[in-house]
């Protein structure tokens, strides 16, 4: 056992909650979709790695990753609104099985895509010049462009929860994701709702991927594994439920950071050792309700 | 339209396309060359060079009348990097398309598996990539050749150097799997041999793009050396990743291998000043006539400098057709007979030979060192050659230690 002080534990846990910002980003969005339309969108990592190749593609083009930042979620969360709209929208009503397998359908075409478009070998991009470098944080020194990725993140989720938690969309939103029957019977249309919250969804993947970009490379099957990881961030922390999500996120990105620490081996695992456990004393997740989906 | 000029118009007509139909128009059977590899995948990029490698060795031979009267023909067929697909791939070639001989291989499992398929169907096999296991007990075979470098090679002759000429208290960060493996067991093996300290050594599973969670350990640690054998697009990430730490100035980088596409892509600002061996790098061309000769080829077809692993596959193809005409005879025996009978070669980097016991062919390496931005020569000039490693037995296992008596 090595020794640990106390400034590599801190510096570990600023890593982990890097690891588990971007994880929230992917869980809530597929969280979001999941909760008000049943869609198990396994398109999310392609969504992901669209969101890092089409950063790229801008940075490529203006030189500024400011534009990739900005400009590439709304490609991407645009891409989603046609998907929904024209791959996903006609099958609502069916069997939950027939989404996942479109989804699952078209994830394949997308990497493919990619690979085709861009190559095989992947691509990189770098941060911007002043997020660069590392920054002495007293106790260690750690890379500028992580704390801003823990920073942006904090303040996308706390739009998105002032959005759902105090606008009338976000009302509908939740009411949907509750009873959707019930709020269609008032008159309101869930269709354009359901599009929203497609884009939105995927919108944050898109941010997710663009955000990861500079730190692990773009290559076509960077959303394969973290799709999985996403999902079982998403069960951890109940199905459907954001907080839950946001919570499970954070946790298993210091678990896993943590266990690097002492059993590098083990971190891989531990991913779905917490998800075992969890599962096992709270069925349905750590926020999750009962009864949705089973 | 009389047969004979629609015969000779298709002919032509293929030819125009490329496509290797063209030898049916002709008397003779071709001698036909499989070659799996993985075209697609995370490895598609150094495939495709491979590819191109063995293309060239082909129309060379073509416009040099052939081989014993016959033209070559090579094969190429998509084993997707996965075993199972690689033994179809090599399957089909050998009992559909009836091919004399097989070339090819990337990834050390592959590998075995397309060995299994030549080993049953007695044909000989020219690998292509590394692997430890390919020229050792039990899966070696006489007519099982291998061309490439292999882990234990590489990563003996690399540390060496980097333990004599970097510094000598290293830290070894390796992906989970076979090549990774032995890469760190030689690497560990080569520090206790010669006074090194080995401060820690971190696994990591293959294809993870997150390397953070482990970082700080070892920048606390201070290596003087980090050694990372991290392949393909792990290696971008494992070294944007440690640059982003602030590591790079701290430590000297040195990996067992460049890889020629992926080094390009990351460029300069990655790779500046990391060091790492390499079996071939076309700026030889300035120093070796023979690299030159092949490096002009290279680019006067394909347009862009000759790669790493290119270059295997083109010497690969041409010691299958230099055995042909020694043994004259296609038969899988006699040529390997006929390059156990006359061992040296030299087809685009200077000497090298089959060893009798294990059939490994032996040939120059050399460490090389990334370029720092604004130093590159033109598009492809990514690499300063620091040292030649010479070719020599002594850097892989024994005969006994492979397993033969």
């Amino acid at each position: 056992m090595p020794d640990i002080s106390i400034a590599m534990l801190a510096t570990q846990l600023f890593t982990g909650l890097v690891l588990g910002m971007i994880f929230v980003l992917l869980a809530v969005g597929l969280s979001l979709i999941f909760g008000l339309m049943t869609v198990v969108n396994f398109a999310h990592g392609s969504f992901y790695m669209l969101g890092a190749y089409f950063g790229f593609f801008l940075f490529g083009l203006t030189g500024n990753f400011w534009v990739s930042l900005g400009v590439a979620p709304l490609m991407v969360g645009t891409f989603g609104l046609l998907v929904e709209r024209f791959l996903v929208r006609p099958l609502y009503g069916r069997s939950i099985d027939d989404p996942l397998l479109l989804t699952f359908g078209l994830s394949l075409v997308l990497v493919e895509g990619a690979r085709l478009i861009w190559g095989k070998i992947g691509v990189t991009f770098d941060p911007p010049r002043e997020l660069g470098q590392a920054v002495d944080l007293g106790f260690t020194r750690f890379p500028a462009y992580r704390l801003f990725v823990i920073g942006i993140t904090a303040v996308v989720l706390l739009a998105l929860w002032l959005f759902l938690d105090r606008t009338d969309v976000g009302l509908i939103i939740r009411a949907g994701s509750r009873d959707p029957l019930m709020v269609q019977a008032l008159g309101i249309d869930l269709g354009r709702i359901r599009l929203l919250v497609f884009g939105i969804g995927t919108l944050l993947a898109g941010l997710a991927g663009v955000l990861a970009g500079p730190m692990r490379g773009v290559h076509a099957e960077m959303g394969v594994t973290v799709v999985i990881e996403a999902f079982v961030v998403v069960v951890v922390g109940g199905m459907g439920s954001l907080a839950g999500a946001v919570l499970a996120g954070l946790m298993i990105g210091e678990v896993v950071g943590l266990t690097t620490l002492v059993a590098p081996k083990l971190s891989e695992i531990m991913v779905f050792v917490v998800m075992a456990v969890v599962l096992l004393v709270r069925p349905s997740g750590l926020l999750g309700e009962a009864g949705l989906l089973e | 339209m009389h047969r004979r000029s629609f015969l000779a118009t298709t002919a032509a007509g293929t030819a125009a396309l490329g496509f290797p139909t063209i030898v049916r128009a002709q008397s003779k059977e071709p001698i036909k060359i499989g070659f799996p590899g993985p075209l697609t995948g995370p490895f598609a990029a150094l495939a495709n060079d491979q590819q191109r490698g063995a293309i060239l060795a082909m129309e060379e031979v073509n416009a040099a009348g052939g081989v014993l009267g016959r033209k070559l023909e090579v094969l190429f067929r998509d084993d997707q990097l996965k075993p199972a697909v690689g033994a179809q791939r090599t399957k089909e070639l050998i009992e559909n398309e009836r091919v004399d001989f097989i070339v090819g291989g990337l990834a050390a499992n592959v590998q075995m598996a397309i060995n299994e398929q030549t080993k049953r169907a007695k044909m000989l096999f020219i690998s292509v990539s590394q692997s430890d296991e390919i020229t050792a007990r039990p899966d070696a075979s006489p007519l099982t050749f291998h061309e490439a470098l292999n882990p234990t090679i590489t990563c003996r002759a690399v540390g060496r150097w980097a333990l004599q000429n970097l510094g000598q208290r290293w830290w070894i960060v390796y992906a989970d799997y076979a090549w990774g493996k032995q890469c760190n067991a030689v690497f560990t093996d080569v520090l206790q041999k010669h006074g090194g300290t080995l401060l820690g050594a971190t696994p990591y599973p293959l294809g993870n793009a997150e390397f953070s969670p482990f970082l700080p350990k070892i920048q606390a640690a201070k290596p003087d050396v980090l050694v990372s054998a991290t392949p393909g697009a792990d290696n971008l990430a494992f070294l944007k990743q440690v640059i982003s730490y602030g590591m790079k100035k701290e430590m000297r980088i040195v990996q067992p291998l460049h890889w020629i596409p992926v080094t390009k892509e990351g460029g300069p600002e990655v790779y500046a000043d990391v060091y790492a061996g390499i079996n071939f790098y076309w700026e030889l061309a300035d120093t070796i006539p023979v690299a030159k000769r092949y490096v002009e080829a290279y680019r006067k077809r394909f347009g862009t400098p000759a790669g790493d692993y290119g270059a295997y596959a083109y010497s690969g193809i041409l010691e299958v057709v230099r055995g042909v005409t020694l043994a004259k005879s296609t038969a899988s025996e006699a040529v390997a007979e006929a390059l156990h009978a006359h061992p040296v070669y030299d087809h685009y980097k200077g000497k090298q030979w089959w060893r009798a016991c294990d059939n490994k062919s032996f040939q120059d390496l050399w460490i090389v060192k990334g370029r720092e931005p604004g130093k590159l020569h033109g598009e492809w000039g990514l690499l300063d050659v620091v040292t030649r490693i010479p070719a020599d037995e002594h850097l892989d296992r024994t005969c006994v230690e492979k397993g033969f008596a």
